[in-house]
C-alpha cells in the first residue's frame, strides 16, 4: 500500500506540552513513551534472565557440583524461564506494538491510553515480587517455569504464594494490553485502511492479542487452583482427593501452547515487514500470510497435549495431538516459503535488520524442524525432557523471537531516535550473536539425542565436551548483547541524522512522518491510497 | 490530501491513576502473598493489612479514574468512536472473564469424565486402581474420595433453584431498565434498576445461606471435601464474587441515574454494567446445569 507523504507531522505538536522528568514516564498516556518503557523493561529483564543463564552455564561448564547447590540451580532455571518468557520476549513485542501499531494504521494513539499506561506499570511490580523471592528464606520458585503439580503444590517451597499472585497481576497486565491492541486495530484504523491493507505486523499482533485474551485467564485459573491446592486444602491435582496431577498439565498447556505462539507470531510480522523492504519487492503472498497466521493461531488451541506424550494419555489422545501438531507445519511452511519467495530475484541488500531477518528465517526453520521431530509421539518418548527439547525451544525463542526483536529494533531505531545506529558496532553485534548462539544451542541437540536430561545441575562424564562448548557459546552470546546495549545507547545519544525514510524499500505509514517520530502523530487520519 | 471532517479522538493528557492502580495491585499481590504464606503460622503476619490497604487503594483509584472519565464524558469530549472503543473494550473484557470460568469448567469436566473414573479403574487403569485404591468406587458427585474423606452432595432444588429464578428474573428486569432508559422513562428506569439490585442482593444472601448449610454438621460439604467440594466452592465462589462486582456496578449506576446522568443515546457505563450482569447470569445457568443438576 502506498500513501501520501503528509505534512501532518508538525501541526499536532501543540496538542499537549510534552512533559519532562520522571512524571513524563510515570503518568504518560503516550503510546510512544509507553512503547519505550516496555522495550527498556524487556531489555533489563533480558539482561537479568541472561545473567541467571550465565550462572547455569557456569555450573554446567564441567561435570560435578561447583558453584551452586542443586536446589538453587532449580531456582535459577525456573526464574530464567519465567523472566525470559513473561519479562523479556512478551513485553518486547508489546513495546513494538505500542510504538508501531498506531503509526502503522494511522491512529492518533492507542484506543485506551490510560489503561495502556496501567498495563505497563504493573509489570515492574510483578517482576519485582518474583525476583524478590530470591531473597526470601525459602528462596525463589524451584519447580520449573511450567510449575507442574505436585512440584508446585506438595513439594513447593514457601514462596509459591508470591509466585501465584505475581502471575495474577502479570496476567491482568497482558489482558489489558491485548484488549487495547484489539480495540485500537478494530476501531482506530485510518479511513481506507481496510483489514487486508494492514501491515503484516499489525495483523500478527492482532491475532496474538486474541490468543492473549483467550489464554491468560486460563493461566490465572490454573495458578488459582495451584494456590488452593497448596494452601487451602483442595485436591484438584491430588489423586487422594479425586484429582489428577496430569490435569494440571492439561490446563497449563492449554494456556502454554498458544503462549508459545504469542511469542512467535509478532516475530513473523516483524520479519515479514523487513524482508520486503530490503528485497525491494512486495511481500510474496500477503493474504496467504494472514491466513497462515490465523490458522496457526487456531491450531494452537488443539495441540497442547503434545507436551505431555509421556504422561500415559489414551492412545487416541496421543494420535490426535500428534496429527494436529504436524498440521501446524503446513501454515508455518507457507510462511517460510513466502519469505524465501519474497527474496527470490529481489534487489537484496544486507543491512543489519535484513541480516537478522535472514538469520531468523534459517535458524527459526531449524527450530521448526526439531519441533516437528518432537511432535512425533513415539520419537518424543525418547526426546522428552532432554536437552533436545531445550535446543528446540531456544532455537525458536532466541534465534526466532529474540532475533526478530533485534531485527525490528535496528529497523525502527532511526524512526524512534532520529539517528542511524553505528554500522560497524551493529555488524559486530550481529556476527558475534549469530556465531555464538549456534555454538550455544546447536550442540544441545546432540546432548539431548544422547540422553542428557534437562534441568539437572550435574551430568554424566560423556556429556562433558559438548557442555564445555555450549557454556563458552553461552558466555559469548551473553557478552555480545552488551554490544547491542552500546549500539542502542549510542544511537539515542547521537549519530548520523536519519532521513524520514532511511530504507529506500520500506513501506508503510510510519515512514511518512519525521524521524524521530513527533510526540503525536496522525491526530488527523492520513489518506490511504490504493495501489 | 483533502481534509474531510473527522471527529477528533480524545487522547487524555497525563494521568496519575494508572500508577496508583499499579501500586495498588502490587500491595494486593504482596499482601495476599504474605497473608496466604503466614495463614497457618501463630502470629498470622501482617499480610492482611497490606492486602486491605491495596484493596482500599484500588477502590480509590477506580473512583478517581472513573470520575475523570465521567467528567470528560459530560464535558462532551468523547466522540462516537470513543464510545465504540469503550464498548469493544468491555466486550473483550467479558470474553476474558468467560475464559477464566472456562478454565474451571474445563477442570470440572476433566475431573468428572477422566480423573475420577480412571481412579476407579476405567480405561487401562484397573490394576493401578486395585493396588492403590482398592476400596474406591468412582461416582459423581464424588461423595467418598480415594483417601476416604466423606461428604454429601448439594441438591439443585431448594436454594439453588430459588437463586436461579432470582438471577434469571434480574436479567429480565435489567433489560427492562435498559429499555426504559432508551425510552427516556427515568422513573421506570429507577424502579427496574432498583428491583434488579434487590434481586442481586437476595441472590447473594441465599448463596451465603447455602454455604452455611454446606458447612453445617448435617452436610459436611467443605472446600477440602475432595474434588466435588473443591469444584463446587471454587466455581460458585468465583461466580459469587462476580455477582458482587456486578451488583456494585449496578448500585453505582443507580446513584448515577439519581444524579441525572445518562441519556437515551449516551449511556455506555450503564450498558457495560448491564452486559456484565447478563454475563454473570449466563455463567450461573451453566453452573446450575453442570454443578447442580447433571
Amino acid at each position: 500500500m502506498t500513501t501520501d507523504t503528509l505534512e501532518n507531522t508538525e501541526h499536532h505538536d501543540e496538542h499537549h506540552d510534552q512533559p519532562t522528568g520522571i512524571k513524563r514516564w510515570l503518568f504518560t498516556t503516550n503510546h510512544k513513551d509507553i512503547g519505550t518503557l516496555y522495550l527498556w523493561f524487556s531489555f533489563i529483564m533480558l539482561l537479568i534472565g541472561g545473567a541467571l543463564a550465565m550462572v547455569i552455564r557456569a555450573e554446567l561448564f564441567q561435570p560435578g557440583l561447583q558453584i551452586v547447590e542443586p536446589d538453587f540451580f532449580n531456582q535459577l532455571t525456573t526464574t530464567h524461564g519465567l523472566i525470559m518468557v513473561f519479562g523479556a520476549i512478551m513485553p518486547a513485542f508489546t513495546g513494538f506494538a505500542n510504538w508501531m501499531i498506531p503509526m502503522m494504521i494511522g491512529a492518533p494513539d492507542m484506543a485506551l491510553p490510560r489503561m495502556n499506561n496501567w498495563s505497563f506499570w504493573i509489570l515492574p511490580f510483578a517482576f519485582g515480587i518474583l525476583l524478590s523471592s530470591f531473597f526470601m528464606e525459602s528462596g525463589a520458585p524451584n519447580f520449573g517455569w511450567t510449575f507442574y503439580a505436585p512440584l508446585s503444590t506438595t513439594y513447593s517451597n514457601g514462596s509459591t504464594a508470591f509466585f501465584v499472585f505475581a502471575v495474577h497481576i502479570m496476567g491482568i497486565s497482558s489482558i489489558m494490553g491485548a484488549i487495547n491492541v484489539i480495540v485500537t486495530i478494530m476501531n482506530m484504523r485510518a479511513p481506507g485502511m481496510t483489514y487486508m491493507k494492514m501491515p503484516l505486523f499489525v495483523w500478527t499482533f492482532f491475532i496474538t492479542a486474541y490468543l492473549l485474551i483467550a489464554v491468560m485467564p486460563v493461566l490465572a485459573g490454573v495458578v488459582t487452583m495451584l494456590l488452593t491446592d497448596t494452601y487451602f486444602g483442595t485436591s484438584f491435582f491430588d489423586a487422594a482427593g479425586g484429582g489428577d496431577p496430569v490435569m494440571f498439565q492439561h490446563i497449563f498447556w492449554f494456556f502454554g501452547h498458544p503462549e508459545v505462539y504469542i511469542m512467535i507470531l509478532p516475530a513473523f510480522g516483524i520479519v515479514s515487514t523487513i524482508i520486503p523492504a530490503f528485497a525491494r519487492k512486495k511481500l510474496f503472498g500477503y493474504s496467504s500470510m494472514v491466513y497462515a497466521t490465523a490458522s496457526i493461531a487456531l491450531l494452537s488451541f488443539i495441540v497442547w497435549a503434545h507436551h505431555m506424550f509421556t504422561t500415559g494419555m489414551p492412545l487416541f489422545g496421543e494420535l490426535f495431538f500428534m496429527y494436529c501438531t504436524m498440521l501446524i507445519a503446513v501454515p508455518t511452511g507457507v510462511k517460510v516459503f513466502n519469505w524465501v519467495a519474497t527474496m527470490w530475484k529481489g534487489s537484496l541488500s544486507f543491512e543489519i535488520p535484513m541480516l537478522f531477518s535472514i538469520a531468523f528465517v534459517i535458524l527459526f526453520t531449524i527450530g521448526g524442524f526439531s519441533g516437528l521431530m518432537l511432535a512425533l509421539t513415539p520419537v518424543d518418548f525418547q526426546y522428552h525432557d532432554t536437552y533436545f527439547v531445550v535446543a528446540h525451544f531456544h532455537y525458536v525463542l532466541v534465534t526466532g523471537s529474540l532475533f526478530s526483536i533485534f531485527a525490528g529494533t535496528y529497523y525502527w531505531l532511526p524512526k524512534w531516535t532520529g539517528h542511524m545506529y553505528n554500522q560497524s558496532l551493529a555488524h559486530w553485534h550481529f556476527w558475534c550473536s549469530v556465531i555464538s548462539v549456534n555454538l550455544l544451542f546447536f550442540p544441545m541437540h546432540f546432548l539431548g539425542l544422547a540422553g542428557m536430561p534437562r534441568r539437572i545441575p550435574d551430568y554424566a562424564l560423556q556429556f562433558a565436551d559438548f557442555n564445555k562448548w555450549v557454556s563458552i557459546g553461552g558466555f559469548a552470546f551473553g557478552l555480545s548483547q552488551l554490544i547491542f546495549l552500546a549500539v542502542v545507547i549510542k544511537c539515542i545519544k547521537g549519530g548520523e541524522k536519519a532521513a524520514d525514510k532511511p530504507w529506500d524499500g520500506a513501506q508503510g505509514l510510519e515512514w511518512t512522518v519525521a524521524s524521530p517520530a513527533p510526540y503525536h502523530t496522525f491526530s488527523t487520519p492520513p489518506a490511504i491510497k490504493d495501489e | 490530501m483533502t481534509t474531510k471532517e473527522y471527529e477528533s479522538y480524545y487522547v487524555p493528557s497525563q494521568s496519575h491513576w494508572p500508577i496508583v492502580g499499579a501500586v495498588a495491585l502490587f500491595l494486593i499481590a504482596v499482601g495476599a502473598g504474605n497473608y496466604v504464606s503466614d495463614m497457618n503460622s501463630e502470629d498470622g503476619g501482617y499480610g492482611g493489612y497490606i492486602l486491605l490497604a491495596g484493596i482500599a487503594l484500588v477502590l480509590y483509584m477506580i473512583y478517581g479514574w472513573f470520575s475523570d472519565v465521567i467528567t470528560e464524558s459530560l464535558a462532551g469530549k468523547y466522540s462516537h468512536q470513543m464510545d465504540n472503543s469503550f464498548k469493544q473494550g468491555m466486550s473483550w473484557f467479558i470474553f476474558s472473564e468467560v475464559m477464566f470460568f472456562a478454565a474451571f469448567f474445563g477442570a470440572l469436566l476433566y475431573l468428572r469424565v477422566f480423573s475420577v473414573p480412571w481412579l476407579g479403574g476405567e480405561g487401562n487403569n484397573a490394576e493401578t486402581a486395585a493396588v492403590l485404591w482398592p476400596d474406591f468406587t468412582a461416582a459423581w458427585p464424588l461423595l467418598k474420595t480415594p483417601d476416604g474423606t466423606e461428604t454429601t452432595a448439594m441438591g439443585w432444588y431448594g436454594l439453588p433453584l430459588i437463586n436461579t429464578v432470582l438471577l434469571l428474573t434480574s436479567s429480565i428486569t435489567a433489560h427492562f431498565a435498559h429499555t426504559s432508559l432508551i425510552k427516556n422513562n427515568r422513573s421506570q428506569l429507577k424502579v427496574w434498576l432498583g428491583i434488579t439490585i434487590l434481586l442481586g442482593i437476595a441472590f447473594m444472601y441465599f448463596q451465603v445461606e447455602e454455604y452455611a448449610h454446606g458447612y453445617s454438621e448435617e452436610m459436611r460439604l467443605y472446600l477440602t471435601s475432595g474434588v466435588y467440594g473443591n469444584s463446587f466452592y471454587l466455581l460458585t465462589g468465583f461466580h459469587g464474587m462476580h455477582v458482587t462486582l456486578g451488583c456494585i456496578m449496578l448500585i453505582v449506576m443507580f446513584f448515577r441515574v439519581l444524579k441525572g446522568h445518562f441519556t437515551a443515546e449516551n449511556h455506555f457505563a450503564f450498558k457495560a454494567a448491564s452486559w456484565y450482569w447478563h454475563f454473570v447470569d449466563v455463567v450461573w445457568v451453566m453452573l446450575f446445569v453442570f454443578v447442580y443438576i447433571i
